[in-house]
């Protein structure tokens, strides 16, 4: 086991690194780099900035320097100082900016995994159980709805139900007067009670997809000859199923964090767009719009990073919850 | 969505084929002599059947699926004559109607008997908004005919053209089946051309995902050890990238001086770069399987070479998942770009796709006098659901022998 995780976080080390390299190369992607859109913003002002202190601000920010240098000045920055750059549409360095919105991001992501988990395990069972049942039909249908839904319609069309027919916007996490607000327990209360509609709809094609998995895997278990020998034995029906082949196809629940979590962040950044919540989602499409590519960069680092490590949480939770799997790291 | 299905199916190994749960049928005979006899004979036909007579045999019994396959063909014969099917043409706008509720089609009249036709409206404009407010004018009484001659197009941008399935008889009537957007266009006319753009942009990126997955799929599969381990880690690593926020990065990247038809292939080429990891990792799953069989013994014992094993002995038993999983993978191609092009990131105005369409119905307020702008998303759905079908029986059907 320990060697299995020590060899786990090497490989999450080399997958951080090509993150950071990929990333970086994102930022230096479009046209002109930081010095020629602070020109640009001042010749907007109606300011010129003479060629020398033009030449002496890219020698400061190294801008001249090869690829790899500069890669090595940003990622070093960011690894030992926590200095992640300066947005140029902020003016202000990009790690006072993000941390409350990842903070959020992340916390809205994890209650959608709960309420995916708490939704589609009991409703996976039922349909497996009591296969071809109308519930089981309708389980399905609404799998498949939920999958074919883009989450951003599901967004347009909620909110056009609350302003229509509830007179109230479905926009935002917080009341108005709680906005700016300390946290404390009013805040948090208010929190949750405009928490439901966006991790609804940013579950609700997760949920389908658990649905679907749970069922086949529990549908695999379910008449084997195992399952045949304890019913044999006399043991009850609901302890059976949940002794057995419950726990058996429970793997996915921890193996499924690694594909679950990246849609889920990715759905929360485009439902936040449409409805205006306090996440990363808002501030990083403003900063695509605008190119503000530093605020840009340390997003989808941060954002990967986050996954990246919930998904080696998830396989090491994997690794203690299934023997089979354990074992098998053991043996190598 | 589509794609999280696709990794889910390849993340969880078998799964694949423990989503098979269709019922097979009880191979058990009933009992009787002359069920045994009618067993014997449909056993010869399966014996003699070519494979994918057998695979669309199995797909028939799929029946959602089934109709599926002809919503999906229907909405493609669309794209193929949007033309001639739009009562007008995309750009064709007036001023009067802007944001004009849809019309309801009529086939009976009072005094003008059988025929098809809608109500004008009575337009007024508001002194406050400056918004035109519309009214049904029930008296009035506008015809509309099959295979009018309306508004001039260039069929396949070849013809030039002006017959049009459906309109109203008069061009200058109003005829919204769908409402008219903020510029007085026909809605349904915008969403018949859109489907164009989304659902070719599906194609197209499935076409360069299915290269990408091949290829490198049927590298780590075939050959296994160290290009194996590096190709599985790649794609970990692009499976562990949450795509919105690196699809927005990658399409703000795009120089905003580039034309429609560069910025549809630039946005099909970012869809298809994260996209063929699903696919690759079916192809590998099937050619690690593949490696063991018999019959590619035999091939290898009677000195054929690699790539006549692959192509001739390999690729042919498993094109049908192939073909099931290609199906898979293209709604959540067109979810990507609707996605994309409903930021204002995709593809931009005059350019028209139903994420361009969406990004009408972004603003509340337009939304909630204007509901009807909410309808591509309606197209969007129906197109995706159905796809979703038929992908699903076409993966239950792909194995015909089971």
């Amino acid at each position: 086991m320990g060697r299995y995780m020590l060899r786990r976080v090497g490989l999450m080390l080399v997958t951080l690194l090509a993150i950071s390299f990929v990333t970086f190369w994102i930022i230096q992607l479009p046209p002109g780099d930081y010095v020629s859109t602070l020109v640009a913003q001042a010749e907007a002002r109606g300011e010129v900035i003479s060629p020398e202190r033009m030449a002496a601000m890219r020698a400061r920010y190294g801008l001249d320097d090869s690829f790899l240098v500069q890669y090595w000045n940003w990622i070093s920055n960011i690894i030992f100082r926590g200095d992640f750059g300066d947005s140029f549409a902020w003016n202000r360095p990009v790690s006072t900016l993000i941390w409350d919105r990842v903070g959020l991001s992340f916390f809205l992501s994890v209650s959608t995994l709960l309420m995916v988990w708490a939704i589609s395990f009991p409703i996976g069972i039922y349909s497996a159980v009591k296969q071809y049942s109308p519930g089981d039909y309708v389980a399905t249908f609404f799998g498949f709805v939920g999958m074919a839904i883009p989450e951003f319609m599901l967004a347009l069309v909620f909110m056009w139900i609350g302003v229509k027919y509830f007179g109230q916007s479905a926009g935002g996490l917080f009341s108005p007067e709680y906005v700016d607000a300390a946290w404390n327990i009013g805040k948090l209360m208010d929190l949750f009670s405009h928490l439901w509609l966006p991790v609804l709809i940013i579950g609700i094609s997760g949920t389908a997809g658990l649905i679907r998995i749970t069922r086949a895997n529990l549908l695999d278990e379910l008449y084997k000859p195992y399952v045949i020998t304890a019913r044999a034995k006399g043991l009850p029906e609901w302890k059976l199923l949940l002794k057995y082949p419950v726990r058996m196809s429970l793997s996915p629940f921890f193996s499924t964090v690694g594909w679950l979590l990246p849609g889920l962040i990715s759905g929360e950044t485009i439902i936040s767009i449409v409805l205006s919540l306090p996440t990363t989602g808002p501030l990083l499409y403003g900063a695509t719009l605008s190119q503000d590519m530093y605020l840009v960069g340390s997003f989808i680092l941060i954002l990967s990073a986050l996954t990246v490590v919930g998904t080696l949480l998830s396989d090491l939770a994997l690794a203690w919850w299934d023997p089979r799997i354990r074992r098998s790291y053991q043996g190598s | 969505m589509q794609e999280l299905e696709n990794q889910l199916e390849s993340r969880s190994g078998g799964a694949a084929s423990a989503l098979d749960d269709r019922p097979t049928p009880d191979p058990a005979p009933a009992g009787g002599a002359p069920r045994k006899g009618r067993r014997r004979t449909k056993d010869t036909a399966r014996g003699t059947a070519s494979q994918w007579t057998l695979i669309w045999k199995r797909f028939r019994r799929h029946k959602i699926a089934y109709v599926s396959v002809w919503v999906v063909v229907a909405i493609y014969l669309v794209v193929a004559f949007a033309e001639v099917l739009a009562p007008s043409t995309p750009a064709h706008q007036n001023a009067t109607y802007t944001y004009a509720p849809p019309q309801q089609l009529h086939v009976y009249h009072e005094t003008e008997g059988w025929g098809l036709y809608v109500h004008g409206f009575i337009v007024e404009r508001n002194e406050e908004t400056f918004a035109n407010e519309f009214e049904v004018d029930e008296s009035s009484y506008i015809p509309v005919g099959l295979f009018v001659d309306g508004e001039e197009y260039t069929m396949w941008g070849l013809f030039p053209m002006n017959t049009h399935l459906i309109a109203a008889e008069n061009p200058e009537d109003p005829f919204y089946l769908w409402g008219a957007d903020r510029a007085g266009r026909d809605l349904l006319t915008r969403v018949i051309y859109g489907s164009r753009v989304s659902l070719s942009i599906g194609l197209v990126g499935v076409a360069l995902s299915l290269i990408l997955g091949i290829a490198l799929g049927g590298i780590s599969g075939y050959y296994g050890g160290k290009p194996d381990t590096i190709i599985q880690r790649l794609i970990e690593f692009l499976m562990s990238i949450p795509t919105m926020p690196l699809w927005l990065a990658l399409s703000a990247a795009i120089p905003t001086s580039w034309g429609p038809l560069q910025r549809y292939f630039a946005i099909t080429a970012i869809l298809s770069v994260l996209g063929w990891t699903g696919m690759a990792r079916q192809v590998r799953g099937r050619f690690l399987s593949l490696r063991e069989e018999d019959f590619i013994m035999a091939a290898q014992l009677d000195g054929a070479s690699k790539p006549r094993i692959i192509f001739r002995h390999m690729v042919p038993s498993f094109s049908s998942h192939l073909i099931a999983s290609l199906t898979m993978s293209v709604p959540g191609m067109i979810l990507g770009e609707t996605a994309l092009s409903f930021l204002g990131l995709g593809l931009q105005s005059p350019a028209v796709s139903w994420g361009v369409l969406l990004q009408d119905a972004q603003n509340l307020r337009t939304i909630e006098t204007s509901p009807w702008l909410m309808l591509p998303g309606l197209a969007l759905f129906v197109t995706v659901l159905s796809m979703n079908f038929v992908g699903d029986g076409l993966r239950d059907a792909a194995d015909p022998y089971k």
